[in-house]
């Protein structure tokens, strides 16, 4: 085959890395991302023949306008809160850890041990214990994958995805098998808890909300300022200049994927505890991998995951008066965050790269 | 009853196949794309939406490939051009596709005052049909040779796939595009032109997926909830399954098909199981084949080495 050589006009544009962007022209950038976003939003909405104003004010009053409301809307935020602070540092270390799900699952299963056969002990130790047990299914539920990636290089990304669904069909087993309610007839079920094995209510909320703002700043605090933290981040930038720099590294995967494992185990505990007072198949309900988009908004940084899952919980609590209000089914919720976010994602873009023209070849 | 249980394998394996398939011409080009099961349930809508209106099969089929065409298209923007996370991304268009199909799904049955229902018409030619003579065969024209249009469909397009990424020159250049997107551009291939064009064809094919699962799986009465139901997350697997490997596909999907069946063919009284570890079992041998794969350390069975990193033409 033959083929002419051309002399190429050199490309309309190019993409460049930006170097250091300012913090202060990031958040700019980041709020116009989301301003944008929402008017992409509501551009759908006037697709669907409703008026984008009077359906976002709804959205806003739907996840306030009562205590109900707020505490529905609070209790959506709990486990994605914890579950998204869990990931925080796994991505950070970019250890892929699409495995928050099942991690929420296997703390669920853990806590609910305790629940249902040492209801004997005092109400403060069980909880302590349920805590504990969260924290440590989970974690052991990440440390599985990280052992596999340290050891042979298994791709973390599949294998956390794989595990999630080996978790899930561990409840289904657990309820129709060896933990299912021999009190219900009928559908097989786990019992619901004794009061001694629930989470306490502060202000009104399962004490979930209180264990995330904890996390939240200790976690920031972690990845900020402790030497562990730095060596999460050197790990991300770079294997390598992490082994030059004598680092353990395959201890350090290990670890924080332990400790990722972990928080989201304790988020799974939350749910159990606080908010279904049993165990089932629906406890993580699809959350482990929104909070992997709420860690990923955020930019990793565990104050503004806060803020992001008080957005996300609203968009969500707030679609559910959609079909009373508007006739809408409240799958718009999803819709609507999907819109969204992938306008973010797009957008994103340009606090990463810039664009730069052909210029004019001066004669 | 062992022809029946392979038979039910089959009929549950093609929308995997569907999935898979398309899975494989994306994460061939370098992107792992997560959101298989909304691009399944856009799919899945679509298709039924326009065989309800429409009564058309053919036409059902193309709006299923062309739903999966536009929402991979997104996905392909954002990954490809923007260069935003890829599991992030997908994971958004699973959450995305998934509320499309419910939404849109919900307004359907509104508006139909009901659960809508195809006609038996459209039904009729979705059946399952012997083919002439050879379905008169015994055991072997059952097996092979009486099914309903779409597991043929499923077959063709794995195996056209397969020798397309294995025996053409630009299924040479795909792969390449896979493995090492740096070396491939600078043999002169043109790489997002690649991306776009295999991402976008794996995303139709996995809608065609979806429209196996709405028009055969439901019976011809659209279910909101469930649809599509985790297949797509199956499909994910059945890619590691089947080692990138489309051929193999045609394989693995009759297994992984075949486990999900074989709840309903096991006696109860000789071996006594609980049902949830036949769910679970997908996933458990994939987990072990993904780990087996990495031990080997083997090029052939593993995922293309450029996969879920985004290229940057200025980053080498």
């Amino acid at each position: 085959m033959e083929r002419s050589i051309r002399m190429k006009k050199e490309p309309l544009f190019h993409v460049v890395k930006k170097a250091e962007v300012s913090y202060g022209k990031t958040v700019m950038l980041s709020l116009l991302a989301v301003v944008i976003a929402i008017i992409a939003g509501g551009i759908f909405i006037l697709a669907i023949g409703q008026n984008p104003f009077e359906i976002y004010a709804s959205i806003v009053q739907g996840a306030w306008r009562s205590k109900i409301a707020a505490k529905g809307t609070i209790k959506i935020a709990i486990p994605l809160l914890i579950a998204a602070l869990g990931i925080t540092p796994a991505f950070q270390m970019r250890f892929w850890n699409i495995g928050a799900e099942g991690q929420i699952i296997m703390g669920g299963i853990f806590a609910t041990y305790f629940a249902l056969f040492l209801t004997g002990l005092p109400h403060w130790l069980l909880l302590i214990l349920m805590f504990l047990a969260g924290a440590v299914g989970g974690g052991l539920w990440g440390l599985i994958p990280a052992y596999f990636k340290t050891k042979y290089g298994t791709n973390e990304t599949l294998f956390t995805l794989m595990m999630n669904y080996i978790a899930l069909y561990m409840i289904k087993y657990l309820t129709e098998g060896p933990w299912r309610d021999p009190a219900s007839s009928g559908f097989p079920k786990i019992a619901s808890f004794v009061p001694n094995a629930r989470l306490d209510q502060i202000f009104g909320v399962h004490a979930g909300w209180l264990i995330g703002l904890i996390l939240a700043v200790v976690m920031f605090i972690y990845l900020k300022f402790s030497k562990q933290g730095y060596e999460i981040s050197v790990v991300g930038e770079s294997t390598n200049t992490a082994r030059y720099a004598g680092m353990n590294v395959k201890k350090i995967v290990i670890r924080t994927m332990f400790l990722s494992g972990a928080i989201c185990g304790i988020a799974g505990m939350c749910q159990v505890s606080g908010a279904a007072y049993t165990l089932g198949e629906g406890i993580a309900g699809g959350v482990g991998f929104t909070a992997i988009i709420v860690a990923w908004l955020a930019k990793l940084n565990p104050i503004i995951i806060l803020i992001v899952t008080v957005l996300f919980s609203m968009l969500d609590k707030g679609c559910s008066v959609m079909q009373s209000d508007f006739g809408l089914s409240p799958a718009v919720s999803s819709i609507l965050q999907g819109i969204i976010l992938f306008s973010i994602l797009a957008l994103d873009f340009f606090n990463r790269y810039r664009i730069v023209l052909r210029q004019r070849r001066k004669a | 009853m062992i022809i029946n249980f392979l038979f039910a394998a089959i009929k549950a394996g093609t929308p995997l196949l569907f999935g898979t398939t398309g899975e494989i011409m994306t994460e061939k080009t370098g992107h792992l794309n997560l959101g298989v099961e909304g691009m399944m349930f856009m799919g899945a809508f679509m298709s039924f939406f326009v065989a309800y209106h429409s009564d058309n099969l053919v036409l059902s089929l193309l709006a299923a490939f062309a739903i999966g065409v536009f929402a991979a298209f997104i996905y392909a923007v954002l990954t490809v051009s923007f260069m935003a996370n890829q599991n992030v991304t997908g994971l958004t268009l699973t959450i995305f596709g998934t509320g499309f199909a419910k939404f849109f799904g919900a307004m359907m049955i509104d508006e139909a005052g009901g659960s809508p229902k195809l006609s038996t018409k459209f039904l009729n030619a979705i059946s399952e049909k012997s083919i002439p003579v050879l379905g008169d065969i015994p055991v072997i024209g059952k097996l092979l040779f009486s099914h309903n249009p779409l597991v043929y469909l499923a077959i063709v397009i794995a195996i056209l796939c397969t020798v397309y990424m294995l025996k053409t020159r630009s299924g040479l250049n795909m792969r390449a595009v896979g493995e090492n997107p740096g070396a491939a551009d600078a043999a002169g291939i043109n790489v997002t032109l690649t991306k776009y064009l295999h991402i976008m064809v794996g995303g139709g094919i996995c809608g065609l997926g979806g429209a196996y699962l709405s028009l055969i799986n439901g019976g011809g009465i659209w279910n909101n909830s469930s649809v599509v139901n985790g297949q797509g997350w199956i499909s994910v697997a059945l890619v590691i399954f089947a080692s990138w490997n489309p051929a193999k596909a045609i394989i693995g999907s009759l297994v992984f098909g075949a486990f999900s069946v074989l709840q309903f063919y096991v006696p109860k009284n000789i071996i006594e199981i609980p049902n949830a570890f036949y769910v679970m079992l997908p996933f458990l041998i994939t987990t072990f084949v993904l780990i087996v794969t990495s031990m080997k350390k083997s090029k052939e069975g593993s995922q293309p080495a450029g996969c879920g990193v985004n290229y940057f033409r200025e980053e080498r």
